[in-house]
């Protein structure tokens, strides 16, 4: 077990709190911006980034860059506008590629629906 | 139908793809195994996941909600000030599991400085503000676990697709080519066979035909 730091790149608005508690903060605004405060941060050692929604969606490349390492976990949450649906079209996409069809949570929504 | 391997129709030939074959089933049934097991796991994980991450985005959205009022309603200098040295530093142990032969992540969260969340006083900031960081501070542990359970997922996502291609390559092109291919050099070497034995009894009748003549 070695230890990590954690950090949060995305919007000023929504990333600053995270500085409260302990992480390692960059505020960005750019796609340029948020490929920059990534490469920065795994540089640095942080092993676990939360990204915001906004920011994950202007960053495909950076964010698809460390999906296949398992010691680096960038994880989109949230901004201060509240949840887009980008994380849980991420879930999805996963449910899809390793069944074939998204069969778990298309009965949980028709059931909402309903 | 499948192609065939282009290979000399030769007995040692049919022997070494006999022997590959017996492995590529082998293989596809281990293969199979380990896709159905990691399936498995799989879907276990991602109910997890979309559990948490439900819990997530709502407690975290009330949470920065708070945290955008306290911003409407104090200075952003008196802000940045009350934030710029946090009260605790977090810190997270990871380590890697092998969930077959599968490299995962496990985060394991171990704080210092835990007493105190609020890194500031309490005079010139508003109450919105503690109360976003607080909450911010209790969901951590469900943070963590969703970067973890996530991770897990994205991985295991992969590693399904990878296997799922390579029981299909061996179910439907490794395993029939073999199957043709050997299939084609035991006929070809039947007909040899048959060639060569036809040929001998001609030449068996000639000799008898020539005695019988002389």
């Amino acid at each position: 077990m070695a230890e990590i730091t954690m950090g949060a790149v995305g919007e000023r608005d929504a990333v600053l709190c995270f500085k409260a508690v302990g992480m390692t903060v960059i505020p960005t605004t750019t796609a340029e911006e948020t490929t920059r405060a990534l490469f920065t941060l795994s540089r640095q050692g942080v092993r676990v980034i939360f990204i915001t929604e906004n920011a994950a969606k202007q960053a495909p490349e950076a964010m698809e860059r460390y999906r296949g390492d398992p010691q680096m976990a960038i994880i989109p949450i949230p901004g201060s506008t509240g949840a887009g649906g980008y994380a849980m079209a991420r879930v999805r996409a996963n449910v899809e590629k390793a069944i074939g069809a998204d069969i778990l949570f298309s009965n949980t929504d028709r059931q909402k629906e309903g | 139908m499948p192609a065939l391997l282009r290979v000399n129709p030769t007995r040692m030939e049919l022997t070494r793809i006999k022997r590959r074959l017996v492995t590529a089933r082998r293989g596809h049934k281990l293969l199979k195994d380990k896709r159905d097991e990691m399936v498995r796991q799989f879907i276990l994980l991602i109910r997890e996941n979309d559990r948490l991450r439900r819990e997530v985005e709502k407690e975290l959205t009330l949470a920065l909600g708070n945290f955008a009022m306290a911003r409407a309603v104090t200075e952003p200098e008196l802000l940045e000030e009350a934030l710029l040295c946090p009260a605790r530093s977090i810190r997270v142990d990871m380590g890697i599991r092998s969930v077959l032969s599968v490299r995962v992540p496990t985060l394991r969260m171990n704080e210092t400085g835990q007493e105190t969340t609020l890194s500031y006083g309490l005079a010139e900031t508003s109450a919105q503000l503690d109360g976003a960081i607080e909450s911010l501070a209790e969901l951590l542990p469900k943070l963590i676990h969703l970067a973890e359970v996530e991770k897990t997922c994205d991985l295991l996502a992969d590693e399904i697709e990878r296997t799922r291609r390579r029981v299909n390559a061996l179910e439907y092109v490794m395993i029939p080519q073999f199957i043709e291919t050997i299939r084609f050099i035991t006929m070809k070497l039947d007909e040899n066979e048959r060639g060569s034995l036809t040929r001998l009894m001609k030449v068996k009748d000639m000799i008898e035909q020539r005695a019988g003549n002389g």
